[in-house]
Order: structure tokens, then C-alpha cells, then sequence
């Protein structure tokens, strides 16, 4: 069972293999936890996604309005609104591995 | 059906709490749930949690002006919403007004990768908000154990959900957290370990296939509370957690009268009739005509020109109505009036507690003088016998804080019956026992009434017998035979008896009066005979005399004639001349 937001997205075709990743990290303020999520983040993405990913970071402590659409409860939380379906990843992204399992990325080595 | 708070203790500082609104729930917990802290409500699947929960909400923004969010983490806004229309909860308004926000969270787990260190921040921020965006004041977290299904990391969850407890009471919102009921603990995760101020517990369990659930406040930190185990019901005005109407004896007397509506069992009552506001207990063995003396009662209050309540679990209105009319009462013409209500149910239709609200509900809409259950035994039959009892209990004293007299029938079973009523406490609790019962003798069945107790009154000590007329319900004259008081046919074969004897004593007199004048008779004649006797006796003695005398008589003139000399001229002539 998926929630609204879904509902939104399911309109949009679904993107080929190899097509753009639409990333959003949502931490609450600058805490450790968010600070290594983030730069794991973009290692990650520079090194598997090089040039097609999109990534949005959502300080909920600023906009704690958004937390809601994306039912966010843990922080740091990484959500893959594109491809469908959503995924997430919640916690610090310190293993590589499950940050791509998460994802559904297969990394460079193995293909 | 709301009700004053129970009366506060000596003007100690009181924690201070808030009104939940909920019927009954805030005089068990003598005032409400603790103010800014959070109170853990768990039970089973289906006791009602959610709906404690969002009634606790709705009453909230309704009674106290409380906005109030809902962190539901099982359905749906839209869900819940549909959920409690029936209940009159119309939660889309409140929401529209802001006085109400309700935030699904969703967890889904197949969807979710753990990697490295987090926290529930998210939820915090998101609750934090949905706080300030209405400036709530209530909040409730149902159920929040679904967390523990969503994260893997246990340890970190118990640590998030202590400071979330921790963080709602710095918040100083009034928070009701649901959880589900474990094997051994009150909730499977151990909730209860973090919420240490006020614990209430619901319980949902079926006996004799009747769902009956139970409230119980476990723990209540700084604040006494009623600590026993107590029925609630979810009724279409939502939760209602029976009626703590009174905890003490301290409702008010009245010195009226009223008539049984039978007067000859007026009569054996000292003032003629028992107390106004009174409970009366009929009990009766089947077909000693119970429901005849109950109706009688309940058309003896509608004469009266008072209201009457009728609640019948044996008979439908209609069949009720046909078969009083048989023997004389005439219940139509004051239910068309509106004086008299029957209210007819299966008692097996639910439970007892619902049964109960259906009559504190029906009195307190309909405010009777008079209410009448025919037969509150059929009600025992639903609960097991301390049930009953309680709910008994806070029934009599309902009806006695409302100045209602009430009359309730009871079947018994032969003097085995009257034990178990007694044990039951109802006797204890009832002003006035009457007791119908068959008197069986050789061949036939007589129905004998007589008062057990009456409160207050002097009484008559007598089994009196009583008949069921076509005018309703006569009770005999006493008659005493040799071996006290006889009835029905030994009243008839007593009556023959004393005539008999009567006739025999009457015609003992008859005969000797007779006897008297044969005597007299015989006596007469006696007499008459030696009268009789007598005079020929006398006849003859005289006749003998006369003739002496005359002899005499001769010898003496033929003395003188013999002394004179010879007579001149003849021969003597004796006794002819003259001496």
C-alpha cells in the first residue's frame, strides 16, 4: 500500500536503464549523522550515477512542512522519487552496498 | 448522561488534568488523564483504542476547546474519518476549522534500506509541526508499536521513543499513546515502561459467547482513581464507560406513598403502599403472575398521572399488551398517551453492560416516576453472578439518585431460588421484597403472596392467597384452619366443613328441643292418667262415705225415735223425717 504522493508520480513514464536519477536527502540541520549521509551521498553518486542523477537536500528543520509528503520519520532519509518505484534509504549511508541495493544501482564492477 | 466530577478531596494542590469528555472515564479517573503527560491506553485487537483516542480528540476541541492531532500509523485520515461518522465525528469539518490534524504515517518496510546511524528525528519535526500549525494541546499516537515493525534497530527505537515521551511532556501536550496488548505485559513492546503516569487498560473477552469489555486504569501517577475493573461499551454516542452514577449512599428520600396497584397488598404494608423512589423486588416461581403484578404496578403509576418505564425481556409490547388486557388492565390507552413506555428485548441480545446503558439511556431520556424490569433474572442469565451484582448495584442506585421507584421481577427457582438472589446482593440492595409463590397442595396449585421485607414499614406476616380475576388481581380473605392458613381447595373443603358442623350442631339443638316436648308430653299425660286415676279413686272413697253417712244417719234418727217411745200412729219410718 502506497501513500498519495505516488499516485502523483505514477503518471510519469517510467525511466529507461541508465536514465536520470531524481534523489532527495532529507536531514534536519547540520548534525553528523547529516553532514556524513551527505558526502557519502555524493561519492556514491559521482561514482555510479556520474552525470545522471538529480539531488535535492531538505533541511526539515526549515521546512518542516515536507516531511509529511514523503513520510519521513527517520533522518538522515534518502528517497528515490525517480524511477519508479520509490525507494528509500534511511541512516548515515556509510555501506556502500546497501546504499546501492537501496537504490536498486548495480555498481560499475559488477556489470 | 454527563455528570459532575466526583466531589474533591480537602483543598490539596491537585495534579492537574484534563477532562477527556468521555462518559464515565473522567469520574474513574477523578477528573481526567494528566494534564500535559502521556497516558498509554492498551488492549486487544478491536477493544476500542483508536476510538478512546479520537473521541478523546473530538471532545477536546468540542467541550474544552483543545485542538488536537493525530499521529495514526495504521490508517488513513480518509480511514478514520469514515470510521467515526457514525459516531456524529465529523472529523473533515474539524480539520477544515484547524481545531484537528490528523498525519498518516507509513511505514513500509519493503521499501527501506538501514544503512549506518539515524535517528527519528523526522517524527519529531513532523509531529512538532502538526503541533504548532493548530496550537494543539491533545495528541494522540496510535499505535505507535508500528514503528517497531518499520525499523530494525531496536535499541535506537526504545531510545527514540523515550525521548519522544520525554519531548511531549517539554511540549506540555496532553498525549494518549495507543499499543497493543502483549502475551504478559500490558503492551508487546513494553511500552508501559516509558510511560509511567497513567496506564489504562481495555480488555475485550468473550464469556458464554457475549463480547463484555472492561476499563481499568492500571497506574495513575500522583492522583487516586478508581482502581476496579469497569464495564464500557461503544454505543452510536461513542465510548461510555458504565456508570459510575454513584459511589456512595447519599441520594435523597422521599416520605410519599405510592400503591402497588394492587390494594389489598396496599393493605399488608403498614402506610399502604411502599416508598416513593424506592426498589422492590417480586420474586416468583413461573407462572405465579409476576408480569400481572408488575403491570398492575406500572398502570397503578400511569393513573397516578406519572411517567412509566417498562421493560419487558419476556413478552413483545404487543403480546403484553394482549394478555393484560385478559385479566382486566388496560395498558393501551397510556401508552397512546405517552404516560407508559414498553421497551421489549431479548436479554441475550448483548451484553450487560449494553443493557445497562440502553436503560440508563432510555431513563434519562424519558424521565420516569416509574420503571418496572420484567424480569431482571432473565438478565443474570447474560453475566456471571458478580457481573451481575455490580451492575445491579449501579443500577438500583441509578434509579434511587433519580427518585425513580422501581419495580423488578425475578424468576426463582423454589426456596433454592431466593438463596441465590440473596447471595447475589440484590436482596441487600432492594427496599421491599415480595414474594409470589405456588402453594401446591393435593391436586391443584394456588398462588400465595407475601412480603419478605419492606423497608421502613410494618408489615403483614401472612401468606396471603391471591387470585387472578378478569379484573386483575384480588387477594383472598385469610382463612385459618387447624393447621394454620388454607387455600384454594382446602379454603373450599374448610368452608364445607364449618357449614357441616354448623348443620350438625343446628339440628342437635333441633332434636333436643324435640326430645324436651315428647317429655313434656309424655309427662303431661302422666299426669293426666293419675288425675284421672285420682278422681275415680275419689269417687269412689266418697261414694263409700256417703253411704257410711247415710247408714249413720238412720242408725241415728232409729236412735231417737227408739229413745222418744213409740212412734204415733205406725210403724217407724227411718230416715225419712226429718232430724
Amino acid at each position: 500500500m502506497m501513500t498519495d504522493t505516488r499516485e502523483v508520480l505514477a503518471g510519469n513514464a517510467l525511466p529507461a536503464p541508465g536514465e536520470t536519477f531524481e534523489l532527495r536527502l532529507y536531514v534536519a540541520g547540520q548534525t553528523p549523522k547529516s553532514v556524513a549521509a551527505l558526502a557519502n551521498l555524493r561519492r556514491y553518486c559521482e561514482q555510479h550515477m556520474e552525470g545522471r542523477y538529480s539531488l535535492e537536500v531538505i533541511d526539515l528543520l526549515q521546512h518542516p512542512q515536507l516531511a509529511e509528503g514523503d513520510q519521513i520519520l527517520a533522518v538522515p532519509t534518502l528517497v528515490r522519487k525517480v524511477p519508479e518505484p520509490m525507494r528509500r534509504v534511511i541512516g548515515d549511508l556509510s555501506n556502500e552496498e546497501r546504499v546501492l541495493v537501496g537504490l536498486d544501482i548495480r555498481p560499475r564492477g559488477a556489470r | 448522561m454527563r455528570k459532575k466530577p466526583l466531589a474533591a478531596a480537602p483543598a490539596l494542590p491537585r495534579l492537574p488534568k484534563a477532562p477527556t469528555g468521555i462518559d464515565g472515564l473522567d469520574e474513574i479517573t477523578e477528573g481526567g488523564l494528566p494534564r500535559g503527560r502521556p497516558t498509554l491506553v492498551c488492549g486487544s485487537a478491536g477493544c476500542g483504542k483508536t476510538l478512546l483516542g479520537i473521541e478523546f480528540l473530538v471532545r477536546g476541541i468540542q467541550q474544552f476547546g483543545e485542538a488536537g492531532v493525530l499521529l495514526s500509523f495504521e490508517e488513513t485520515a480518509a480511514e478514520l474519518a469514515a470510521n467515526v461518522t457514525s459516531l456524529g465525528f465529523d472529523l473533515g469539518a474539524l480539520q477544515a476549522n484547524k481545531q484537528l490534524r490528523i498525519d498518516h504515517v507509513h511505514i513500509d518496510r519493503a521499501a527501506l534500506e538501514e544503512t549506518g546511524e539515524y535517528d527519528l528525528e523526522g517524527l519529531f519535526i513532523r509531529l512538532g509541526y502538526a503541533i504548532d500549525a493548530i496550537g494543539a494541546k491533545r495528541v494522540v499516537l496510535d499505535t505507535l508499536e508500528a514503528l517497531f515493525a518499520g525499523f530494525t534497530n531496536q535499541a535506537l527505537l526504545r531510545a527514540e521513543i523515550r525521548r519522544l515521551f520525554g519531548w511531549l511532556k517539554d511540549k506540555g501536550v496532553t498525549a494518549v499513546i495507543t499499543a497493543e496488548r502483549g502475551e504478559h505485559t500490558l503492551t508487546r513492546q513494553g511500552l508501559e515502561e516509558y510511560v509511567s503516569d497513567c496506564v489504562i487498560l481495555l480488555d475485550n473477552r468473550v464469556i458464554d459467547q457475549i463480547t463484555t469489555r472492561r476499563l481499568r486504569v492500571v497506574k495513575y501517577r500522583g492522583s487516586t482513581h478508581g482502581t476496579n475493573e469497569y464495564p464500557y461499551l461503544i454505543t452510536e454516542e461513542g465510548f461510555s464507560v458504565l456508570p459510575v452514577t454513584s459511589l456512595r449512599l447519599e441520594h435523597e428520600v422521599s416520605d410519599n406513598i405510592v400503591s402497588s396497584g394492587v390494594p389489598g397488598l396496599d393493605a399488608m404494608f403498614g402506610r399502604g403502599g411502599w416508598f416513593q423512589g424506592t426498589s422492590t423486588l417480586l420474586t416468583g416461581t413461573a407462572g405465579t403472575a409476576k408480569t400481572t403484578l408488575a403491570v398492575a404496578f406500572a398502570l397503578a403509576a400511569c393513573q397516578r398521572g406519572e411517567r412509566c418505564l417498562y421493560f419487558a425481556f419476556e413478552e413483545s409490547p404487543a403480546q403484553l399488551v394482549r394478555n393484560m388486557r385478559s385479566v382486566g388492565l388496560d395498558l393501551a390507552p397510556y401508552i397512546a398517551s405517552g404516560l407508559l413506555r414498553l421497551e421489549a428485548s431479548r436479554p441475550t441480545l448483548s451484553g450487560l453492560e449494553r443493557h445497562l446503558v440502553v436503560v440508563h439511556k432510555l431513563i434519562g431520556q424519558f424521565r420516569p416516576q416509574a420503571v418496572v424490569i420484567d424480569p431482571i433474572s432473565n438478565l443474570v442469565s447474560v453475566g456471571s453472578a458478580s457481573e451481575v451484582r455490580s451492575m445491579l448495584t449501579r443500577l438500583i442506585d441509578y434509579l434511587k439518585v433519580h427518585g425513580v421507584t422501581a419495580l423488578f421481577t425475578a424468576l426463582v427457582s423454589g426456596s433454592r431460588g431466593l438463596v441465590e438472589l440473596a447471595e447475589e446482593g440484590v436482596s441487600s440492595l432492594v427496599d421491599t421484597w415480595i414474594s409470589v409463590r405456588d402453594l401446591e397442595g393435593i391436586g391443584e396449585r394456588n398462588r400465595g403472596l407475601s412480603i419478605l421485607k419492606s423497608r421502613g414499614m410494618a408489615h403483614s406476616n401472612q401468606v396471603r392467597e391471591f387470585v387472578v380475576t378478569a379484573r386483575g388481581v384480588e387477594l383472598l380473605d385469610v382463612v385459618i384452619g387447624p393447621l394454620g392458613i388454607v387455600t384454594g381447595a382446602g379454603r373450599l373443603s374448610q368452608r364445607l366443613q364449618e357449614q357441616a358442623v354448623a348443620r350438625a350442631a343446628q339440628f342437635e339443638v333441633d332434636r333436643n328441643d324435640r326430645e324436651l316436648e315428647r317429655k313434656r308430653r309424655v309427662l303431661e299425660a302422666t299426669i293426666n292418667n293419675l288425675r284421672t286415676e285420682f278422681e275415680s279413686v275419689e269417687e269412689e272413697l266418697r261414694r263409700v262415705n256417703d253411704q257410711a253417712q247415710a247408714r249413720q244417719q238412720a242408725q241415728d234418727r232409729d236412735r231417737g225415735t227408739l229413745a222418744a217411745g213409740r212412734p204415733s200412729g205406725g210403724p217407724s219410718a227411718p230416715s225419712e223425717t226429718p232430724a
